[in-house]
């Protein structure tokens, strides 16, 4: 026992730290995780996209809303777009699009060719309202429950089992609760 | 004297190296366009704030500084940061802004935490198993050093076998 122990300590010590190296390659440095989860959401007024009218998040209080980051400047937005214009088909839950820092003639521009999924884009022009959420790339995408607390932050496009597996089954779990 | 030479170079290198940043902060207007940093547009307003922002990283590119940036996310985290000095906040409340909406990783120098105390400790309990180590080592080693000399007889059949080996070749 004694004479097998100098040499197994160092192949032990390489194992333990190849098992950490090889997490690591499945781990994504970009995404960093949320404070904001379960927290209030930052409360916004913005310009509406349409119409320039003042929109207020509060007036969303009381029920699951999804709130996407986008811009018409922003590739991956594009790739995301098609599963929000399902879902607004679905007509399950309301998306508001938060405009992050585009040029609104860009924006709308971009909306009539690629479909308006969502029940009010707001102008987010110098990206304060960005800030707030801990936006640091667009697209993401947060799910907010009745009592305006942020229950799932999305960074990077949506994709479809995302879509399927995570944000879906939690706003409907959202929504069943009171 | 050559070496001499070599230092003095090398002591005015390392001066300039450390100072040059807070002045290429303020003199950076020629590269505007292309380097980040504070810029003319952009201008710096004390020495607090260059400090604070050199402590935030941008989560756009992760490592660099909010300082350093040029991504528009640390364009607009500098911005904030501006009116937040300018406001009369102190550190303490403009760095709980930054980790409230991006966490404790915007910071650079990771706070003390449970989660973060293996980072903390991590090398220097390493340390002192390698100070451990070495002290057992050593330790046999020295033991063996003290053990008794070779006799003369000892001597003799070692000088023996070591010329047979020779003769052996």
């Amino acid at each position: 026992m004694k004479r097998v122990a100098p040499f197994l300590i160092p192949l032990a010590l390489f194992f333990v730290l190849a098992a950490f190296l090889l997490r690591g390659l499945w781990l994504n440095p970009r995404e960093v995780p949320s404070p904001l989860i379960g927290k209030p959401a930052p409360l916004f007024t913005l310009p509406a996209l349409h119409d320039k009218k003042p929109f207020s998040s509060k007036d969303l209080l009381g029920q699951v809303w999804i709130m996407n980051v986008w811009a018409s400047w922003c590739a991956p937005c594009r790739l995301e777009h098609p599963l929000f214009n399902d879902l607004a088909a679905q007509k399950l839950v309301p998306i508001v699009g938060l405009n992050y820092k585009d040029a609104p003639e860009a924006a709308r521009r971009w909306l009539a060719e690629l479909g308006d999924p969502y029940l009010v884009s707001v102008i987010d022009n110098d990206g304060r309202a960005g800030i707030d959420f801990g936006v640091y790339g667009v697209p993401e995408t947060f799910v907010i429950d009745r009592h305006g607390v942020i229950r799932h932050k999305h960074i990077g496009p949506v994709t479809p089992e995302a879509m399927r597996e995570r944000i879906i089954p939690l706003v409907r779990e959202l929504q069943a609760k009171p | 004297m050559r070496a001499l030479y070599f230092l003095a170079a090398l002591l005015l290198a390392a001066t300039l190296a450390t100072t040059s940043e807070p002045i290429g902060a303020q003199q950076s207007a020629t590269e505007a366009g292309s380097t980040a940093r504070f810029t003319l547009d952009d201008p710096i307003v004390s020495r607090r704030e260059y400090e604070l922002a050199q402590n935030l990283r941008c989560l756009v590119c992760q490592n660099e500084s909010i300082a350093k940036s040029n991504a528009p996310l640390a364009v607009e985290l500098r911005e904030v940061l501006r009116e937040q000095v300018a406001a009369g906040r102190s550190n303490e409340e403009i760095i709980a802004f930054m980790t409230a909406r991006y966490g404790d990783f915007v910071l650079f120098r990771p706070p003390l935490r449970a989660s973060t105390a293996v980072l903390w400790f991590g090398p220097f309990a390493l340390l002192a198993v390698g100070a451990f180590i070495a002290f057992r080592v050593l330790r046999t080693r020295r033991a063996l050093a003290a053990q008794e000399p070779l006799t003369e007889a000892e001597r003799a059949r070692a000088a023996e076998l070591l010329r047979s080996g020779e003769s052996a070749k």
